[in-house]
């Protein structure tokens, strides 16, 4: 546990917000649960991420000061995604007059899981949860923060958000055939490259059903509204939760 | 045609989108198996990268070193600006020595350079040698890959093409019979052929000789039965010293195939007695590219493949998607560079995964790079519909108070409008996903409600 309380300032992306309340809610009582002291700015909009990725950049300009004015007194800044987290850190310009504080922001927003296991230094959560779950790892979770060692590397395997369920009584760990494919989301790309995406959706889901899949989750809730919006349409036995939806349930 | 148009007409034949996916898959797996056994896989790459980037920062004096050690190996020398000079100066020694039938074996530069109907037009009947590229030739297609041209083929319609050009058996599919048959077809031309072309996969600039990697022995087949060798090399092929080809050769083959050493590795330094042999360095937008801060180090590619086998639109959407000479995430950084509006759908063909980043045996940093075109391709050609969108809700973003309203709005709206305009053809979201249930409330509000 951290020293001193720490004040953590709880980003919560905006499809979150709007979409998946029950997400940012879970987050919150997890890190409280957890002995943070934790709060939510309000007037969050979004990281701008969307614009980025689509070639925008250069207009998120607004966006991103407004990001750094709203988190820039916390000591950690910390969101129930990879994606958004990994924004902020790469893709948000440099903003004149807020150099400084937007440097040591880079350096003390998290994504979820990787702020339970490398800040708070947590290895393992006291807890129950009885299901098959099938881990989505992110794209720009997994290999964009490096929340998990990337099937192409060389390396020794981890995964922080594995180390975090795998614990908790009860829970099967459903081992897939491909471990780390991405799942089409892609933001605009979903939209732009509709048919790639649909197609990569399903032959995740399939994956997942293959291996009996119970429960399907992750760290962000981008990639599981794709998955979950396929699997709803073709009437696929999968239920979706965001994986701080379960650490919060299990240690409850 | 863009590249979502043409990754949708793919995806129409399901089943050979999936077979094509999972063959491109278990070139992906094999390579990860052996990438795992060498235990400095890692360091490796490192190594290559860092000579790279070497090779890159001093292309100039390398390029002069090679041609001056190579021209003492009695190798001739030519420069060629583009590929209409390349052209031109294949065609001059071919010309010279009276030829009008060459053998090739792989080279992806010649493709880039449009070479076969260049030669064809003058006169001149090239024959691929590699089996892949022989494939495609006889379908008058160009390769779907750079290391397997003809993956997007089936047993079947070659061995029907082979009945109709080779005249095998019909329905004959065994791969041992239809190869047998290439086989001695290829060898008639070997025979027949005065000159003979190669591309170059690494070039020494210690030692002026330069190596080109096959797994069918076709390069040297060709070579040592031909008067005359002529060798097509981009000017990024350099490296610093013979040495280093120890890094690279175990690199390539494993990131290309998941082999441990490409089957024939052949050096050339001089020409045989009586032979001759040219070399024809081209630069092809090349030194462009290098111009290019943010772009250059794409020109460490060496030409493995592995991104595209690894990348998941790739093997959904097949090489000819791209419409480009190299396909994939590769050549989707490559392309644009060369013509932004032709190809300015490549850079979006991707979810900025980053498989492609970390599956490249010189770490071209491949997504970021795809990212960074984007930015640059939009200040041009940004379609209006896509900008403009953008371009509200980048006013909304910033402002608190934009957002909630709008947010608000959205909510709401889902809720109340009927399916069929939810989902209406436009909508590429509901196509095929449904969207999630509009919640009551925002986190926002409830974080209002009840914790503050």
């Amino acid at each position: 546990m951290i020293s001193n309380s720490p004040k953590i300032g709880l980003f919560i992306p905006c499809y979150v917000d709007q979409f998946y309340p029950q997400v940012g809610v879970a987050s919150l009582q997890l890190l409280e649960k957890l002995g943070c002291e934790v709060s939510y700015p309000l007037g969050q909009t979004c990281c701008g991420q969307p614009l980025a990725n689509s070639g925008y950049e250069r207009d998120t300009h607004g966006a991103t000061r407004h990001f750094i004015e709203l988190f820039k007194d916390f000591d950690y800044v910390v969101a129930p995604s990879g994606s958004c987290v990994l924004h902020v850190k790469e893709h948000s310009p440099a903003i004149a007059g807020l150099e400084k504080e937007q440097a040591e922001l880079h350096h003390k927003v998290y994504e979820l899981t990787e702020f339970i296991t490398d800040v708070l230094k947590i290895d393992k959560l006291e807890g129950k949860f009885p299901h098959r779950v099938g881990f989505h790892s992110s794209c720009h979770g997994h290999r964009g923060l490096r929340l998990a060692c990337a099937s192409e590397l060389n390396q020794t395997p981890f995964n922080k958000a594995r180390k975090l369920l795998e614990n908790l009584e009860g829970l099967e760990w459903v081992e897939l055939s491909r471990t780390d494919e991405c799942c089409g989301f892609g933001g605009t790309f979903a939209v732009t490259e509709e048919a790639i995406s649909v197609r990569m959706g399903k032959d995740r889901l399939e994956d997942h059903l293959a291996h009996q899949t119970e429960i399907l989750t992750g760290g962000d809730m981008s990639c599981i509204m794709h998955l979950q919006g396929i699997a709803t349409r073709n009437k696929q036995p999968l239920k979706f939760l965001h994986i701080a939806e379960i650490l919060n349930q299990a240690i409850a | 045609m863009s590249h979502p148009q043409n990754a949708a007409e793919f995806l129409k034949n399901q089943a050979k989108a999936k077979w094509h996916d999972e063959t491109l898959w278990f070139v992906r797996d094999k390579r990860d198996r052996i990438s795992k056994t060498i235990p400095e896989w890692e360091n490796l790459r490192n190594l290559a990268s860092q000579i790279k980037d070497n090779v890159l920062a001093n292309l100039g004096s390398y390029l002069e070193q090679f041609e001056q050690n190579a021209i003492k190996n009695g190798i001739h020398v030519h420069w060629a600006k583009d590929g209409d000079e390349h052209n031109r100066i294949v065609l001059d020694i071919l010309q010279k020595h009276h030829c009008t039938a060459i053998v090739k074996s792989k080279s992806i530069l010649t493709e880039e350079c449009h070479l076969n109907p260049f030669l064809e037009k003058n006169g001149v009947e090239v024959v691929d040698t590699d089996l892949g590229e022989r494939i495609v030739q006889l379908l008058h297609q160009p390769p779907s890959h750079i290391v397997l041209p003809a993956i997007h083929l089936k047993k079947r319609e070659i061995s029907e093409l082979f009945h109709e050009k080779l005249q095998t058996e019909k329905g004959n599919e065994d791969p041992t019979y239809l190869t047998h048959a290439a086989r001695l077809h290829l060898r008639e031309k070997f025979l027949g052929a005065k000159v003979a072309l190669t591309g170059v996969n690494f070039g020494i600039a210690e030692t002026g000789e330069f190596v080109v990697c096959t797994n069918e022995g076709n390069a040297d087949m060709g070579v040592h039965l031909a008067d005359v060798h002529v060798a097509c090399m981009g000017i990024e092929k350099i490296l610093p010293r013979r040495k280093d080809l120890g890094i690279f050769l175990r690199l390539l083959a494993r990131s290309a195939t998941g082999q441990p050493v490409t089957n024939y590795n052949s050096h050339f330094r001089s020409p045989a007695p009586g032979k001759e042999l040219h070399i024809v360095l081209v630069d092809n937008g090349r030194t462009a590219q290098l111009a290019r801060e943010k772009f250059k180090n794409s020109l460490k590619c060496i030409r493995c493949g592995a991104c595209m086998n690894t990348c998941p639109i790739y093997r959904r959407s097949g090489g000819y998607s791209y419409g480009s000479t190299v396909p994939g995430p590769i050549g989707s950084i490559l392309s644009p560079g060369l013509d932004m509006k032709k190809h300015s759908t490549l850079p979006f063909a991707s979810t900025l995964c980053g498989s492609c980043s970390d599956v490249c045996p010189v770490k071209i940093n491949i997504h970021e790079q795809l990212y960074e075109w984007r930015q640059e391709i939009t200040k041009t050609h940004g379609e209006l519909g896509k900008g403009l969108s953008m371009w509200i809700a980048a006013g909304i973003f910033k402002s608190p108070l934009a957002y909630k309203i709008s947010g608000g709005l959205m909510r709401k709206a889902l809720k109340v409008l009927p399916d069929s305009l939810i989902y209406h053809p436009i909508n590429a979201w509901g196509k095929s996903r449904d969207l999630p249930e509009a919640p009551k409330e925002s986190f926002q509000q409830w974080y209002q409600k009840n914790r503050s």
